[in-house]
């Protein structure tokens, strides 16, 4: 497979092998002994979504992913549909988003989440150093797997983007490995068979991809999609080294919480990691 | 030229590939090579040789439209998949997932549908094999082709309305898709057209070549020349047209595929990512997909079958735009001339050769009557009063 993809011009280059600043970051904050939280936070949502990722940096996310907002989020449930919607109503784009990030100083590292189209139609190199300038260290593009991610991270790596990759539960154990190897930033442990949003329970799913990830790697490995509140995260980061919560928190920022209210929710989670 | 299999990556030249979520790596993987085993595996053929007789009607036959022709001045023939069972070429497609589904042990089947043609042969299908089908339909789709929906309900599918978006074709892969990331254990996207991710684009356009190799021999009985001057068809995802096309690609038959005005990916797109493949794609300035407009929701698609994209950058194919006026005017002259009620989707074909008659003069014209119109009968009724 991988030779023929060479000759087709998708070699998938080697992740270096030093860490990046982001997962330095993450890194440090594990190897202290504390569980890693990453908020989710849609870019462009409502004039006030600075006040949110300051809020959520303040309450103690480790970091912090923007969410670009794209036309067709396949791999997003209804609440993330529906503040992508929101957002591009209100004329949000990746020149707005990261126009307006490059002005937030939230004083966590920030990564961007959103479609690969988005990084395609700008133009690879160009997406990625904007990403750069606007203060951005890593990428997650849900819809861009370890075999097609070749032309973007020859593009990313030089210009300091980490890609984080996402390690799915349906993974095969020779595929883990692959995916792992090409990861940066942390390692995304898809909780669940499904796509974003918030579920009742902690999947049993969420805890044996974390072993699975956990056997194989020193990277960060946090889980996300269907972590859904305090308690939830608690019980995942009993294996994880962290967690990635996005649903759970733009529920409340759609309803019209505002900062206060998304501050007041990770602190809530924050506080129930620091007690397990 | 035949057409080729896609690259390892699933390519055709730069267009195709697999860009859906890390969860459905495997399941596509999986599926390349079941579908890979079954169509070198002549047991499998025969089975679907068999239901595609048995079941579905075939061979249809080609129509010579001898009133239209006269008042063209074009010899115009269709290819009559109107009369498979379902009422559309979807059934020939249907019926091979169906049975690779099957073959894979997978008990439910969902799909997305536009005009509801494909969800209802997907639901045929299911209901023939004992399999679940939910079927995913655009809110604003569900009210143009209610009788559809019904019919869907009828044969045991449970439809769904896509709520987000533009509530239309677009909109119902995108639920499709998310369903399946969900239940991939134990279901198959019965996916509507050759677009999505590798092996999709491939293995439905290798269920549809049944077009393309039947048209060719019953040309050649038909025809002085054995091969019409032109081939053509409508093209949104772009099924029927590349199943006719299949039968030409190796022939000097110009092929003309027929988009709407409102959803023309190939005339009015740019390259972009979106539905797990690369093609044109219509896109606003930062890349975000446009919506498409079409009176036929079976073309209201921004994007195109990569292949499509391929046959049109290496100039085999070429792609004409037709507006909704001009399908309606065709939709009419059919149905007068030749008693023929065509759906609104070929009915663009049709309405290309209506428009470029002086350019076709004399020529022979082998147009893929895809679909039966009574599905649009009641919009046409609203719009004609």
């Amino acid at each position: 497979m991988s030779a023929s993809l060479a000759d087709e011009g998708l070699v998938i280059p080697d992740a270096p092998t030093e860490p990046g600043e982001f997962e330095r970051s993450l890194r440090l904050l594990r190897d202290n002994g504390r569980k890693l939280l990453v908020a989710y936070v849609t870019g462009g949502l409502h004039d006030e979504w600075p006040d949110v990722v300051r809020a959520v940096a303040d309450a103690g996310a480790d970091a912090i992913e923007i969410g670009i907002p794209f036309s067709d989020p396949v791999m997003d449930g209804p609440i993330i549909q529906e503040a992508s919607e929101l957002a591009l109503r209100d004329g949000a784009s990746p020149v707005t988003v990261l126009d307006t990030l490059r002005t937030i100083d939230a004083g966590v590292p920030l990564a961007v989440m959103t479609y690969y189209n988005l990084a395609f139609h700008m133009g690879h190199e160009r997406f990625a150093a904007s990403l750069h300038e606007a203060g951005v260290r890593a990428a997650i593009l849900p819809d861009l797997p370890l075999e097609e991610v070749g032309p973007w991270a020859t593009a990313a790596d030089p210009a300091g983007i980490e890609t984080v990759m996402l390690a799915a539960p349906t993974a095969p154990d020779e595929r883990l490995p692959r995916v792992v190897a090409r990861s940066r930033g942390f390692v995304y442990a898809v909780g669940l068979l499904g796509v974003t949003g918030e579920r009742d329970a902690l999947a049993a799913s969420s805890l044996v991809i974390a072993r699975r990830l956990k056997a194989i790697t020193d990277k960060p490995v946090l889980v996300g999609v269907g972590v859904s509140n305090a308690q939830q995260a608690a019980e995942v980061s009993q294996v994880a080294d962290g967690c990635v919560i996005g649903s759970a928190l733009m529920r409340r920022v759609v309803a019209g919480e505002g900062p206060a209210g998304a501050g007041a929710f990770i602190a809530e989670v924050r506080a129930a990691l620091d007690a397990s | 030229m035949s057409l080729s299999e896609p690259s390892a990556s699933g390519r055709f030249g730069e267009f195709g590939g697999r860009y859906v979520p890390e969860t459905l790596v495997p399941a596509c993987q999986e599926l390349e090579a079941a579908f890979r085993d079954a169509w070198a595996d002549q047991t499998f053929r025969d089975e679907l040789d068999a239901l595609l007789a048995d079941y579905a009607g075939r061979p249809s036959p080609i129509t010579e439209c001898h009133r239209l022709s006269e008042e063209l001045g074009v010899r115009v023939l269709l290819k009559r998949e109107d009369l498979n069972h379902t009422g559309s070429h979807k059934i020939n497609n249907v019926l091979g997932q169906a049975l690779l589904a099957k073959r894979m042990g997978k008990t439910r089947l969902v799909a997305e549908t536009g005009a509801g043609q494909h969800g209802v042969a997907s639901a045929t299908a299911a209901a023939l094999m004992g399999m679940e089908c939910k079927v995913f339909m655009g809110e604003v789709d569900m009210e143009r082709q209610a009788l559809n929906v019904f019919r869907m309900k009828l044969l045991g599918a449970e439809v769904v309305p896509a709520m987000s978006g533009s509530r239309t074709l677009k909109d119902a892969v995108n639920e499709a898709m998310r369903d399946w990331v969900a239940t991939v254990e134990n279901t198959h996207y019965c996916l509507g057209s050759v677009m999505g991710p590798h092996p999709y684009p491939w293995m439905v356009r290798e269920f549809h070549t049944v077009i393309g190799k039947e048209s060719r021999e019953q040309c050649a009985k038909l025809l002085e020349n054995e091969i019409p001057d032109v081939v053509t068809a409508c093209v949104g995802g772009g099924s029927n047209a590349i199943g006719i096309f299949s039968g030409f690609a190796d022939t000097t038959a110009e092929l003309v595929g027929v988009e709407p005005a409102g959803g023309a990916a190939v005339g009015r797109g740019v390259p972009g990512v979106v539905h797990g493949m690369k093609s044109y794609l219509m896109q606003d300035e930062f890349g975000q997909v446009q919506e498409a407009h079409s009176i036929s929701a079976g073309l209201d698609y921004p994007g195109v079958g990569p292949e499509h994209s391929h046959l049109s950058s290496i100039g085999r194919a070429r792609y004409e735009q037709v507006t909704d006026a001009e399908v309606i005017e065709a939709f009419q002259l059919l149905s007068r001339t030749e008693g023929i009620i065509p759906a609104l989707e070929p009915a663009h074909a049709l309405a290309w050769v209506i428009r470029d008659r002086a350019k076709l003069a004399g020529k022979t014209v082998l147009l893929n009557m895809s679909g039966r119109g009574d599905k649009d009968v009641a919009q046409m009724m609203e719009i004609l009063g």
